[in-house]
């Protein structure tokens, strides 16, 4: 199950590096969704996977019987899932304004703020 | 105690929220700026504290090291917060007379008391994971200040800064996963205790490196610098200032705190990067800069070059060195946002900040030369401004080392930062104004004059005490270098009389057995 996940994180990252080698900055974008929820599979897969085994402590007991998933990690996940959102949506919000208002979604071409200096 | 901690957190999250339901009317700009002084007074209560007792930690929740949530300061975190509450005033009271109705209306001030926070929160977490947190409570807060009034060039550097910040934001993340993998904790003082277990030191290399990439895009060090200064110099005057004082700062503040805490393991190694990075980042900064022909543009290349120094000194990893970093760190904040607002006086007084289309402020306002004068050459490092003695520390630490090349880099360094500052200088002082006209203070009103110039003149002035009076300066210094190089009073603190006094030992509630 480790394996699995550690290898479909590998192709994650290698489809979103991909695309973020692109000039589009919405691919870029794509790109960077695409690595940001294997960086959260990372995490995830970083707590060890133990199926089938709820962290419940039963009643009258401190701890919970024998070895149970841990639970840490996938809080952590849901953290980071929700501030990737909020961080995505600004984004692509910001890539639309820049198309709107700069008339490009090509890097190359968004000089505005670092125009040439010779004037081209 | 815990209140001590929380309270630089609580009160920009409070102003912030005051100031955001009074966006519409003057209220809110006093609200930031009456949040801005508490904040400033809580710092300075708590470096009080720190002064007293040593490292303070307390546990949110009271749920005990390492399973609930720590805030910590050491001599380190005091100071940073201590000057991201002065540097946090000063631009408050400037942007009264920098920040127009309509910015405020789509609430800058909430913004800026948001960034505040993170910035804050960044310095007192004890957590990894939670430094992650508080890292991306300040960047939603810095995208919002950069892009705020959406210019096109606010827009065209905003998305150059945001890609390039999420890169950076997703290489921490999975670093923070990695790391956990292999200790099963994520307390950075019970970090420090867990690395030292690993069998495999070379992985936990590995992750030392991915955080150094991370933390350097946020630190803008070579060669991850780019977005910097393709942006800083595209928002309002204020938010420049504020984003050149404070938030490269906090990279290098993780980095410090990492490559103390918790990557001491192979120092040889991941050090001998950062030299290489630091000596880099130092040149390449101040070339930028001197291909630079705009003040704002030239400093925010100077920032490039100015972070070299501090990364220099945490690659030294010596005492001394380490006390040069930390005293760079407070140094630089002061002057780098001075600057910075000089520079916001001077596109108000004379029309723009392009040196080709301004000229002539020596003759008609004296008084603007001189604050420029005192923060420029302090950042250049002439005596005897505060940047003289950052700069002696760290030349004087590599020598002590045998780093001949890295002494010899920095002070070249500081000799070109000398010929961008007299181009500035020479561009927008002494030349004569290129259409004729006088640029003078008075076309400030007497409430612009009273806003904008009392901040500057009260940094430049922190800049002279401490340049002239370095002495507790430099022990401070050296006292909280001896904490960073020394963490068990660190670790004993945050953890308890322990690492195994908590309910359920330090190793983790629910760290199952398995392959690592």
């Amino acid at each position: 199950m480790e394996l699995l996940i550690a290898l479909m994180v590998g192709i994650m990252i290698t489809t979103g590096t991909y695309l973020m080698l692109a000039r589009n900055v919405l691919r870029f974008i794509f790109g960077l969704i695409l690595i940001s929820n294997a960086a959260n599979l990372m995490i995830f897969v970083a707590g060890r996977l133990t199926p089938e085994r709820p962290p419940l402590i039963p009643d009258g007991a401190d701890f919970p019987a024998g070895v149970v998933a841990n639970a840490l990690p996938q809080a952590l996940v849901l953290t980071a899932i929700v501030i990737g959102f909020g961080l995505f949506a600004f984004a692509l919000t910001l890539v639309y304004r820049g198309y709107q208002s700069l008339g490009t979604l090509m890097s190359d071409e968004m000089r505005l703020a670092e125009p040439r200096e010779d004037g081209q | 105690m815990s209140w001590l901690l929380a309270a630089p957190l609580i009160i920009p999250f409070a102003a912030s929220v005051l100031a955001f339901l009074f966006r519409n009317g003057p209220a809110g700009r006093w609200i930031s700026v009456t949040g801005s002084v508490a904040l400033l007074v809580a710092s300075g209560l708590l470096m009080q504290a720190v002064l007293a007792r040593g490292v303070v930690a307390g546990q949110m929740g009271n749920w005990p090291a390492p399973f609930g949530i720590t805030l910590v300061a050491d001599l380190l975190s005091a100071v940073m917060v201590v000057i991201t509450g002065l540097t946090g005033l000063a631009v408050a009271i400037y942007a009264l007379g920098d920040i127009g109705e309509r910015l405020e209306r789509l609430g800058y001030h909430a913004l800026f008391q948001v960034l505040l926070a993170g910035v804050c929160g960044a310095f007192l977490t004890g957590d990894l994971f939670n430094l992650y947190v508080w890292f991306e409570v300040m960047l939603i807060a810095s995208f919002g200040l950069l892009i705020l009034g959406g210019r096109r060039q606010q827009l065209d550097g905003g998305i150059k800064y945001v890609t390039i910040n999420l890169v950076s934001t997703i290489l921490f993340l999975g670093g923070i996963g990695l790391l956990y993998g292999m200790t099963g904790t994520l307390n950075m003082a019970d970090l420090h205790l867990a690395v030292q277990k690993i069998a495999n030191q070379g992985l936990l290399t590995v992750i030392a490196v991915m955080f150094t990439v991370a933390f350097g895009v946020k630190a803008a060090v070579f060669p991850l610098f780019f977005w910097l200064p393709a942006s800083y110099h595209t928002p309002s005057v204020a938010v420049s200032a504020i984003f050149a004082g404070l938030l490269t700062k906090v990279g290098v503040y993780a980095l410090i705190r990492m490559f103390t805490l918790v990557f001491t393991g192979d120092v040889d190694y991941t050090h001998t990067i950062l030299l290489w990075v630091a000596c880099f980042t130092m040149v390449t900064g101040v070339l930028g800069a001197a291909a630079m022909n705009d003040v704002r543009r030239i400093l925010s290349f100077h920032i490039v070059s100015q972070i070299g120094y501090m990364i220099l000194g945490l690659a030294l990893y010596t005492p001394l060195a380490l006390a040069g970093a930390v005293f760079y760190l407070v140094h630089h904040i002061i002057v780098k946002a001075n600057l910075f607002l000089v520079a916001g006086v001077v596109r108000r007084v004379a029309g723009s900040t392009r040196l080709n289309d301004i000229g002539g402020l020596y003759k008609t306002a004296p008084f603007l030369g001189l604050l420029f004068l005192i923060p420029a050459f302090s950042l250049a490092g002439f005596p005897p401004l505060s940047g003289f003695w950052a700069k002696y520390i760290l030349v004087k630490a590599s020598l002590d080392l045998g780093m001949g090349l890295a002494a010899a880099v920095a002070l070249v360094v500081g000799l070109l930062t000398i010929y961008s500052m007299t181009k500035i200088w020479g561009g927008a002082f002494w030349k004569p104004h290129p259409k004729g006209i006088q640029p003078k203070l008075a076309s400030l009103t007497p409430w612009e004059h009273r806003v904008l110039l009392t901040p500057i003149a009260a940094l430049a002035l922190l800049t002279c005490v401490i340049g002239l009076h370095p002495e507790p300066f430099v022990q401070f210094a050296e006292r909280s270098a001896a904490q960073l190089l020394d963490p068990g009073a660190y670790v004993a603190r945050v953890l308890g009389s322990g690492p195994d006094t908590g309910p359920y030992g330090a190793t983790g509630l629910a760290q199952p057995e398995g392959p690592p």
